[in-house]
């Protein structure tokens, strides 16, 4: 085992302080985030405000801890979706006769075409926005890059040395696939969750300031940028610190996940 | 590797070189009709009637002329193989029917917009590579700074969202400085900010992938060579190691403009700019599904087109990818 690193240690303090106040959020700010003070509406930080109020005096502290839970929680979902589609296109591919895996790998191609958040904002515009479904469209957003990763994976290990000599031994392909390839698989996709939380985080947030994913006065980040929106020039707390929140989630779990990466490999 | 180029007729070379661009040409067009037809789909999958579904939803209260003409435009008293056909006749005409939003058609909506989008996405684009080259440059000396740059770019690349970076300049260089105007004004200094929004977070991840392959051509026998015959160490990488470096961030580039289309969803409604980003955010909003559709389909048109331009220049540019292919 290598030493811990700066940067994993960094991480790794900013994950457990995120779990914490995903978990418990009124262990570190026991106030209410929906209770509204209009006496004390557009506070700069202050020691009574640490982070400032919004636009009705809510504390924006307290929204934020308490909107870790819902944040996190639609990331993880939407990459749990885009990995779980992804995977289901790229294990049929890589496993599958050939005629599934050209028919999965046009699939993920036409898929490709829809960049970004394009395909995200097409399922939206179909299915109509909120927060399952902005959490959905990420999902699928992100899922033809995972495919495409997961079977190129799938290939490799498939071809590899021990999994032949599974078949020369005459192993079921049901065994083959539990105890030879998926073994094989998980690692890479453990990282590949870890990766892909920070940019499902991002973009579901991307969603939710654009006023299609959860909509204020919920404690959301992306909602709360969202109606922070409007005072940008003016109150500039009330944009910048839920934006910190996203960012230092999104950095910690792809630092964590690089360096869980590396370590996998050497 | 050039020996066994030498051996083969040219005759015969360019009869596989025209018979790779005409399948990767198939493919394009097979990909833009797929596409076609998952919008197709998508929008025969609202439930309710596709009519109303088309003019906005059940909560859009569109008027019964309204219906009745998006029934007649649409074909939807026809079956669904006609209105299929219909449909894609339209698209491959690039007639993408009319905006119920804007009162007008999709494809003069489109046309309108497209100039402020393609502008920011060109500057973007040329901002974020030479950014990205000055720091896979720097990140590949030796030392702790540069290799901390060197680890710090897939940070930049994910984890910076649009519209916190978008927030974060503001706040620095209007609010507090103010150098640039918040909101994206008609002339020159209004770009700036939202070209620096676009072009840092994919900088971060072009420079990622430059600094890996520069770092690959540095370890090469052919830098080795040049290192011998008295080239120096910044010589041997602008003059033979960057352009090895610059090949896959060319063959990005197809990829990128369609992330900063995507971004340009996100930047122009933070700077109020009009352009095609904008238009499908209020689209998707207001569920404008002809428009909706109608710049979805533009944008993967352009973006099939970009990233097969790429494949067909990488080619051009990079001889080992014709053999590989004959291989």
């Amino acid at each position: 085992m290598r030493r811990i690193t700066a940067v994993e240690a960094a991480s790794g303090t900013v994950l457990l302080a995120l779990a914490v106040a995903a978990l418990a959020p009124n262990l570190i700010a026991p106030g209410d985030p929906l209770a509204i003070n209009p006496l004390a509406s557009f506070q700069p930080p202050s020691f009574a405000h640490l982070l400032g109020t919004d636009e009705s005096g809510r504390d924006l502290l307290t929204r934020i801890v308490h909107g870790t839970a819902p944040s996190l929680l639609i990331g993880v979902a939407a990459t749990v979706i885009g990995i779980g589609l992804g995977a289901l296109l790229g294990v049929a591919g890589g496993l599958g006769p050939r005629w599934v895996d050209s028919g999965t790998t046009r699939l993920v191609e036409v898929l490709f075409a829809f960049p970004g958040l394009l395909l995200a904002l097409l399922f939206i515009a179909v299915a109509g926005p909120g927060p399952l479904t902005s959490t959905v469209a990420v999902g699928l957003a992100t899922a033809p890059g995972y495919a495409r990763l997961i079977r190129s994976q799938v290939l490799s290990v498939r071809r590899s040395g021990y999994v032949e000599s599974a078949v020369v031994l005459g192993r079921g392909w049901w065994r083959r696939l539990t105890r030879h390839i998926a073994p094989n698989v998980t690692s890479t996709l453990f990282v590949l969750v870890t990766l892909g939380v920070g940019q499902s985080i991002v973009w579901a947030s991307s969603l939710s300031y654009l006023g299609l994913g959860v909509s204020p006065p919920a404690a959301e980040w992306g909602a709360m940028l969202n109606s922070g929106r409007t005072y940008i020039g003016s109150f500039w707390w009330m944009t910048f610190f839920p934006g910190l929140a996203i960012v230092l989630s999104a950095a910690s779990t792809t630092l964590l996940g690089r360096s869980i990466q590396n370590r996998v490999r050497t | 590797m050039t020996l066994v180029a030498v051996q083969r007729s040219p005759a015969r070379r360019g009869g596989s070189a025209a018979r790779w661009l005409l399948a990767r040409l198939a493919g394009l067009v097979g990909v833009l009709w797929a596409a076609a037809t998952v919008t197709f789909i998508a929008v025969r999958l609202i439930p309710g009637d596709p009519a109303e579904a088309i003019l906005g939803g059940p909560g859009s209260q569109a008027s019964d002329e309204a219906l009745a003409a998006a029934r007649e435009q649409y074909g939807l008293d026809q079956p669904i193989v006609v209105q299929y056909f219909a449909q894609l006749a339209r698209y491959a005409m690039l007639d993408f029917g009319q905006s119920y939003s804007l009162k007008d058609s999709v494809a003069a909506v489109i046309g309108e917009q497209l100039g402020g989008t393609l502008l920011l996405a060109v500057l973007s684009l040329a901002l974020a590579g030479l950014l990205a080259l000055g720091v896979a440059v720097f990140s590949t000396r030796s030392g702790r700074v540069a290799a901390a740059v060197g680890s710090g770019l897939e940070v930049v690349a994910v984890a910076l969202p649009h519209f916190w970076l978008a927030t974060s300049l503001v706040l620095l260089f209007s609010t507090t400085l103010g150098w640039f105007p918040p909101i994206s004004t008609r002339g020159p200094e209004g770009l700036v900010l939202p070209v620096l929004t676009l072009a840092i977070p994919l900088a971060g991840f072009l420079g990622q992938v430059m600094r890996e392959s520069l770092l690959d051509a540095l370890s090469s026998p052919f830098v080795l060579s040049a290192r011998l015959r008295g080239e120096t160490a910044s010589g041997v990488i602008w003059r033979h190691a960057l352009r090895h470096a610059a090949l896959p961030a060319i063959g990005l580039s197809g990829w990128a403009f369609g992330t900063l289309v995507s971004g340009a969803v996100v930047v122009e409604t933070v700077f109020a700019r009009p352009g095609l980003g904008r238009t499908l955010l209020s689209a998707v909003q207001l569920r404008d599904v002809p428009l909706v559709t109608g710049i979805v389909l533009v944008v993967a048109l352009a973006y099939s087109v970009l990233t097969t331009a790429t494949d067909v220049f990488d080619r051009i540019a990079d001889p080992r990818l014709r053999q590989a292919a004959i291989a």
